[in-house]
């Protein structure tokens, strides 16, 4: 269960360019990536902030988002992005596919709405939200509405799960897959060139 | 008789370890590609102090930060560049650095070299590894977490996607080719219009691209959503792999001939969506907007109901594509810096000059050879364009090659997002050839007049 601010990013195809320009990708993630989330798109043409930006006007841990949310490049920058700054959940009626694994293996909640009801709550923000993982639930304001996400991606952000400790589990089945690959199909392999 | 598959279907039932009840699938990965942008993987890798699982699987390349015009001054790029030098060393897998003659854009070496080939599994941290679908490939960009794990395990958890076969029927008109019908399938289905699925593209037109085409076309599958895109390969496909660096050979490539000849959708097999698209309705395509769907022929006017990308592009309603004036054009990238793209520009540009500054960026060091054999440098340059070194250059700006605050692009990249090629930077996406038509009259303009007896 999270309990949290939900903010308003009423834009469709907010990609991953814009959540965090290429230009701050050089940075050692211990330097925390927060500030860079959304940067050109939070400030006006001479770099300063902009108050009306919904982003900066409030603050949150819940983002509800436009369609298509977090298209374009695998930069999972985009996400320790949003993840330095505070957001634990962003919902939005579609997300891009890399985007939305990426999210789920920071702990970040992807959550997929109607776009009625997304539309719905962002009329109603900023406002407190609570999110129930388990019952794929978001409530506040009195009202209650279903999200969707897929069974493993949910598991995996309740359990926590650190994928490379459960695939070491399989590293038989995974030997085994290897050696059988390699007799079978030996041009799989990248021929070794002197 | 088991039940009839698609293309996608034989690549994922040949690469899935196991399968969890909760439907999650384990997949071997062949060919794992990393570049200088993988630092946050390796970091991963050694906090936990991990090694590789399979080093000869894994290539690694300078390409997003790569330097087009003398060397990286950047400390923070200089230090990335370092850094993936030294997991290379660490760790033994092959690295084509700078200076290699066999670097260059990741999805420009991976077909070159011969690493990518039909019926393999492969990953990149880079979303346009669907390009590599091209050769009939299960080929798809991963984040750095994903990455961290196949460096690890040289596996990767997925859950199948759907499939979609997109049919490209009758023929392409003169001056038209694969980037246009990329555009046209995504202005027309939307930038998430293939989420979810696996693109099969299938259909006469896409036989009778040539490789070059095939790459450009499953470049953009990401631009649509989809998970990755294919192609069935074929003797065009063979005939490009034989003899490259690392391809099979002998009795290893006899029996990949063999392998390969079963690598197509089956006859009745069932895709979950099929479109199919009138190749010849397809007209040289340009983007107005600021997501790749916002595209058009450019006989069209920019459309209304899109205030936010108008007011970003600084465009009106109504305006015609062709008044549209830009600042500089940009011919590179993963998607159009091929050979094949790089004579296409050059045909247009040969004899001619061009209004505004350009920079034109060969996908590799071995297409920037090989088109320096051919004098297309020559032409480039007699034409007033900057020829320069190979790497992702203008496409993403990450070497400091942007497109300044305002100014206008004709692009042949991939992306026409806000700021993609450098803050406030107004990009078209578009083929090499139309990009060259740009150049060479400083505004957005139909190539087809221009090539006359050219082709
Ligand atoms: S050229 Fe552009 S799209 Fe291609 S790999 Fe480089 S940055 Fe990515």
């Amino acid at each position: 269960m999270h309990e949290g601010h939900a903010v308003a990013l009423p834009l469709d195809n907010v990609d991953t360019d814009q959540l965090i320009p290429a230009r701050f990708m050089s940075t050692p993630r211990d330097q925390g990536y927060g500030d860079y989330l959304l940067y050109d798109l939070r400030r006006d043409a001479a770099g300063v902030l902009d108050p009306a930006f919904p982003l900066n006007a409030a603050r949150g841990s819940v983002l509800v988002a436009g369609r298509n949310f977090g298209s374009g490049s695998s930069r999972e920058a985009a996400v320790y992005a949003l993840v330095d700054a505070g957001y634990r959940a962003v919902l939005a009626p579609a997300f891009g596919d890399i985007f939305a694994a990426n999210a789920v293996n920071n702990g970040l909640l992807p959550a997929v709405l109607p776009a009625a009801e997304i539309k719905d709550l962002m009329g109603r923000c900023p406002a407190p939200l609570k999110i129930d993982l388990q019952a794929g639930r978001i409530q506040g304001d009195g009202q209650s509405w279903p999200f969707s996400l897929d069974p493993v991606w949910r598991t995996k952000l309740i359990n926590g799960w650190d994928d490379i400790d459960l695939t070491a589990s399989h590293n038989q089945a995974i030997a085994a897959f290897r050696t059988h690959r390699q007799k079978n199909f030996p041009w799989a392999w990248p021929r070794a060139t002197g | 008789m088991s039940a009839p598959r698609t293309l996608f279907d034989k690549l994922w039932d040949s690469h899935e370890v196991l399968r969890r009840d909760d439907g999650a699938s384990l997949l071997w990965v062949d060919r794992h590609l990393v570049h200088e942008g993988s630092h946050h993987a390796f970091g991963k890798l050694a906090a936990r102090d991990l090694d590789l699982a399979a080093p000869a699987l894994t290539f690694g390349v300078m390409d997003h930060y790569a330097p087009t015009r003398g060397a990286a001054t950047d400390p923070a790029i200089v230090r990335m560049m370092e850094t993936l030098r030294g997991n290379a060393k660490r760790h033994g897998f092959t690295c084509f650095d700078l200076g290699d003659p066999r670097q260059g854009i990741v999805h420009v070496i991976g077909p070159e070299q011969g690493l990518t080939l039909p019926g393999l599994l492969m990953v990149c941290g880079d979303s346009h590894t669907s390009t590599h679908g091209a050769f009939g490939a299960f080929a798809f960009g991963i984040g750095a977490t994903e990455v961290a794990h196949v460096l690890a395990t040289q596996t990767l958890w997925q859950r199948k996607p759907r499939r979609m076969r997109i049919r490209f029927e009758g023929g392409l008109a003169p001056g038209v080719g694969a980037k246009d019908m990329a555009l046209h399938w995504i202005s027309v289905l939307g930038t998430d219009g293939a989420r979810g699925h696996a693109v099969e593209y299938a259909g006469p037109v896409v036989e009778a691209l040539s490789m070059e085409g095939r790459l450009t076309l499953c470049n953009l599958s990401i631009e649509g959503g989809a998970r990755c895109g294919l192609v069935a390969p074929d003797a065009v496909t063979f005939e490009y792999v034989r003899g490259r660096p690392f391809a099979p050979i002998g009795a290893a490539w006899d029996q990949a001939l063999e392998d390969w000849a079963a690598l197509a959708s089956d006859l009745d097999a069932r895709f979950d969506r099929e479109i199919v698209v009138d190749a010849a309705e397809i007209a040289p395509i340009v983007t107005w907007g600021t997501a790749p769907d916002q595209a058009l022929p450019i006989t069209g006017v920019v459309p209304d109901g899109a205030p936010e990308a108008l007011d970003y592009m600084g465009l009106r309603a109504g305006q015609r594509l062709v008044d549209i004036a830009v600042d500089q054009v940009f011919i590179g990238s993963c998607t159009n810096a091929r050979i094949e793209d790089l004579r296409a520009a050059a045909a247009v540009l040969t004899g001619r000059k061009a209004r505004v500054p350009g920079m034109v960026s060969a996908g590799s060091a071995l297409v920037k050879a090989q088109a320096e054999g051919e004098g297309l440098d020559q032409v480039f340059v007699a034409a007033g364009l900057e020829w320069v070194g190979s790497g992702c250059s203008m496409c993403v700006g990450m070497n400091g090659d942007t497109v300044a605050p305002g100014k206008r692009c004709a692009s042949t990249t991939n992306r026409n997002f806000r700021g993609r090629q450098g803050r406030g930077a107004r990009t078209h996406l578009m083929s090499p050839a139309m990009a060259a038509a740009a150049a060479v009259t400083g505004h957005l303009t139909d190539v087809r007049p221009l090539l006359g007896g050219r082709l």
